[in-house]
């Protein structure tokens, strides 16, 4: 089952013409054509990080200049960044958006991801996190810009699931 | 040698530079020779400042970013180093005060003060420039350099385990984040 090409494209246009300059991101194989579209992209900088925990302060960095930026990460290296989510994003109001491949749910294949696909929306919830699913291309980029509302509007981290609906070809 | 003097001696060098200090006595000694709007202190996320520093450095490439670290957060996010050299940017200095201490946070020992060297790590993971300092001669003289360089630097300072007697400043964290912000934002970005 191949990921969506024509998806990953609507996903990295719906970044570009919401004014995301900077994408801070480590990849996965859903995320690995969006990743390579951006880092195309000679007017978005892609810093690719070893850990997702470093998004969440280049994402900081590039609010603090004045950049609209996004994480795009892995559920697990969502939850491998909480800490910061809380400790930075949250204490110092920073508007941080994410995008988040949600694997280990229906239509997943790899037992392994199932752990944290189960957990990821209840510790969004826990966190506070306002968050929707993208899994359909008509809604994405509406989603997405409401998304960037929210965040500026509340200065707070927001997150767009990324769904196997979206991601994968059927 | 002593951070704070180390801090002092750079001091004018920090006027109109970008500058993201780590919590506790970073924070707290640089405060004390005088709080700038160019000056934010992360004061918890630790081993964050230096990805903040990055993200500062990508989106405002025509500015110097210093940030100022310790070895304990360094050791929190050691993948920082591989990180900044992979992403190609060169204005950044990234000054490693190492005490061998989680000083503001109880006195443990860090895991430098049984060998591990911080200026070998940031070396072997593809930073440009990379220096140690003993003295504080040295440390002015390798701040100057690494500046001046145009490379991304980092600059291990030795420093002793000894710090102020409280962690906390009259400067709300709020507050320091939206002036910092706005003098970011004031500068140019092309």
């Amino acid at each position: 089952m191949p990921v969506s090409e024509s998806n990953s494209r609507l996903l990295y246009q719906t970044l570009k013409a919401g004014g995301i300059r900077v994408v801070s991101a480590v990849p996965e194989s859903w995320l690995v054509p969006v990743i390579r579209m951006i880092g195309e992209d000679p007017e978005i900088k892609l810093v690719q990080v070893a850990k997702e925990e470093e998004c969440v302060g280049i994402c900081a960095g590039a609010h603090f200049a004045g950049l609209r930026s996004a994480m795009v990460v892995p559920n697990h290296g969502f939850l491998a960044a909480v800490n910061p989510i809380v400790s930075l994003a949250h204490l110092y109001k920073v508007p941080l958006l994410m995008f988040i491949a949600h694997r280990g749910t229906f239509g997943d294949t790899y037992p392994w991801h199932t752990p944290g696909g189960t957990v990821t929306e209840p510790v969004l919830r826990a966190l506070r996190v306002p968050y929707t699913v993208l899994d359909s291309p008509e809604s994405l980029e509406r989603r997405v810009r409401d998304a960037q509302k929210l965040a500026d509007s509340s200065l707070l981290p927001v997150a767009l699931l990324l769904k196997h609906e979206l991601m994968m070809e059927a | 040698m002593q951070r704070i003097e180390c801090l002092r001696a750079v001091y004018p060098q920090l006027e109109k530079r970008v500058v993201v200090t780590i919590m506790g006595a970073v924070a707290v000694e640089l405060q004390s020779l005088g709080h700038r709007p160019n000056f934010f202190y992360l004061q918890h996320a630790m081993g964050l400042a230096s990805s903040i520093g990055l993200g500062l450095a990508v989106s405002l490439p025509r500015q110097k970013i210093v940030v100022l670290d310790g070895d304990g957060s360094l050791l929190m996010n050691l993948g920082t180093l591989s990180t900044m050299a992979r992403s190609g940017a060169g204005n950044i200095v990234h000054v490693v005060f190492d005490n061998q201490s989680y000083l503001s946070a109880g006195g443990s020992p860090t895991a430098t003060s049984s060998g591990a060297n911080l200026e070998g790590v940031a070396r072997a993971s593809g930073i440009a420039r990379t220096a140690s300092a003993r003295t504080v001669e040295e440390f002015q003289s390798a701040f100057a350099t690494a500046l001046e360089s145009g490379k991304l630097s980092v600059l291990v300072a030795h420093v002793d385990t000894s710090g102020p007697s409280d962690w906390l400043t009259d400067l709300g964290l709020l507050e320091n984040r939206f002036e910092f912000a706005r003098y970011c934002q004031s500068l140019d970005k092309r």
